[in-house]
């Protein structure tokens, strides 16, 4: 892991075909043999990952491209407009970088992030991500499932829920500099939604390391919530006995609640849920229905069996 | 009224340009749809289109709102007669915003877009907005003009409420930033303000004079 590149000269990007057609190679070769995740000499690019891609998990629509994805980002320490994260999270660097570890757990501490990772081998997992604005985009994530990451630090019977914190550091993250929301950015899941295997723990997407925009070096993705969940450039891990405190909230708590699963039946105060407009699809035809838990509630609606999810929202 | 030659230089020179100015936003739409000019509208065209058919509409009305109060403190008369292309280009654009909600970002979904209209209250403010500027634009003609005489003004007062709506619109609608809405919101405040400080000076001014008739009047008498 020598250069981490967050925002790769265009040269440098993999074109969406030919990403897919080398997928296969890379995850087959490579991502079985290496126990390390993150490759360096091997890389033929900088910033380029070795890992495997999950089918089972994976949904079969075409992702977006790597522009859309890179350049239409809610990432708000870097600015508020949609297009401001990938203008000023140009120079960002986001290593060396630490993850501590704290609260309900047996395994505590600082760790960097090289370490943090290094015992998992990479997957690849194509899934939706639906934001709470009633957009729509499919990404191709590189990373780690959250509860093989979580496991490791032996969380104890009381930690009922795992809280997520960004980075706090106005110097390199300006949008931190005004205080539009409650900063740092807090994110947190109940255990049993942490330990879900379609959670995730996201370093990468389209094969690379994460760009510093969509948030380097990691990033939370729950495919059945809304976006704000995924939790970006994540600093602290902990286990709590109550429930954490998000961000969005404490900034508006009758527009966005803690658990924030996808749901068409409950709109939004100020606009609907029932459908969304998907990124990259024709101008004319950009509509399509939202689903339960986005499209994952097979998988996932038995967590919240018998709840409220008006209530609960 | 101006000078022959300066009449001929506004009416044949500046008015098309400034009607070409105008046209920009709508062209520099245009053009992004069809990808030429290295015109590109990012990520979410759909966003990108209906936010510059929005502001735009904002700009318009604010800048029509500007050509009284230049008028008056210039003493450039002529510019009254931007006035209603300025208005036409606001209420144009305002069309222009409400079609590409209609059409690309709802897909003329006609149940979603009773429902926005009744339960959004962002949208049923910009909405009714746009609906109030029909009758200004309906009655811009100059024989409407004469047609209505004093009414006229009466009925296209009615500019201020859409003003205040849309900016109104804009600001509800944000999600977490409200400085650009506040701009908006604090540049209307200062036309508005204008026009009341004058209705203000003029009851004022009014007043004293009929006061002085008043008191000559009773000293004839007595």
């Amino acid at each position: 892991m020598k250069r981490r590149t967050s925002t790769p000269l265009p040269s440098e990007i993999t074109r969406e075909e030919v990403y897919f057609s080398r997928r296969a190679l890379l995850g087959g070769v490579l991502g079985a043999s290496l126990s390390l995740p993150l490759l360096s000499a091997a890389a033929a690019k900088p910033g380029e990952l070795a890992y495997q891609r999950n089918a089972k998990l994976s949904i079969n629509e075409k992702p977006n491209s790597f522009e859309e994805i890179t350049t239409y980002n809610n990432f708000i320490e870097f600015g508020t407009d949609k297009a401001d994260p990938a203008r000023y999270a140009r120079d960002f660097r986001p290593q060396p970088w630490s993850v501590t570890v704290a609260g309900e757990a047996e395994v505590k501490g600082r760790y960097a992030l090289e370490d943090l990772l290094k015992a998992h081998p990479l997957e690849e997992r194509i899934y939706r991500l639906r934001c709470v604005e009633a957009w729509s985009m499919v990404i191709p994530w590189v990373g780690v499932p959250l509860a093989d990451l979580l496991k490791r630090f032996k969380p104890t019977s009381r930690a009922k829920y795992v809280e997520f914190t960004t980075l706090l550091d106005p110097k390199r993250m300006p949008g931190q500099r005004s205080a539009i929301l409650e900063w740092p950015y807090v994110e947190g899941l109940r255990i049993d939604e942490a330990m879900h295997p379609l959670a995730f723990m996201a370093i990468g997407l389209y094969g690379r390391s994460l760009p510093n925009q969509n948030g380097a070096p990691l990033r939370l993705v729950v495919p059945w919530k809304y976006g704000f969940k995924g939790i970006k450039s994540i600093v602290k891990i902990r286990f709590s006995a109550t429930q954490p405190r998000n961000t969005w909230a404490i900034a508006a708590p009758d527009e966005y609640g803690f658990y924030a699963n996808v749901n068409p039946a409950v709109d939004h105060p100020r606009w609907s849920q029932a459908t969304e407009r998907r990124i990259g699809a024709s101008l004319l035809n950009q509509r399509q229905p939202t689903e339960p838990f986005n499209g994952y509630a097979g998988q996932v609606a038995h967590l919240y069996r018998g709840m409220d999810l008006a209530k609960f929202f | 009224m101006a000078a022959p030659r300066v009449d001929r230089w506004l009416r044949w020179g500046v008015k098309p340009l400034v009607f070409l100015l105008c046209l920009l936003p709508l062209a520099k739409v245009a053009a992004g749809i069809a990808g030429v000019g290295g015109i590109r509208l990012g990520a979410d065209p759909v966003e990108e289109i209906l936010e510059t058919f929005g502001k735009w509409t904002l700009n318009f009305l604010l800048v029509t709102l500007c050509v009284t109060p230049l008028r008056q403190l210039t003493g450039f008369n002529d510019l009254v007669r931007f006035r209603r292309m300025l208005g036409l280009f606001a209420f144009t654009y305002a069309c222009l915003h409400f079609a590409t909600y209609l059409v690309l970002d709802r897909g003329l979904e006609w149940n979603a877009i009773v429902v926005d209209l009744a339960k959004r209250p962002y949208i049923t403010i910009g909405f009714t907005a746009l609906v109030l500027l029909f009758p200004l634009a309906l009655t811009s003609t100059r024989g409407m003009m004469r047609r209505l005489g004093k009414r006229w003004q009466k009925l296209h007062r009615l500019v201020y409420v859409i003003a205040i709506l849309g900016v109104w619109h804009f600001y509800w609608q944000v999600k977490l930033d409200v400085r650009e809405p506040l701009i908006y919101a604090a540049i209307l405040a200062v036309l508005l303000g204008y026009r009341f400080w004058r209705y203000r000076q003029r009851a004022s001014k009014a007043a004293a004079a009929q006061g002085a008739t008043a008191t000559a009047e009773s000293g004839r008498a007595g």
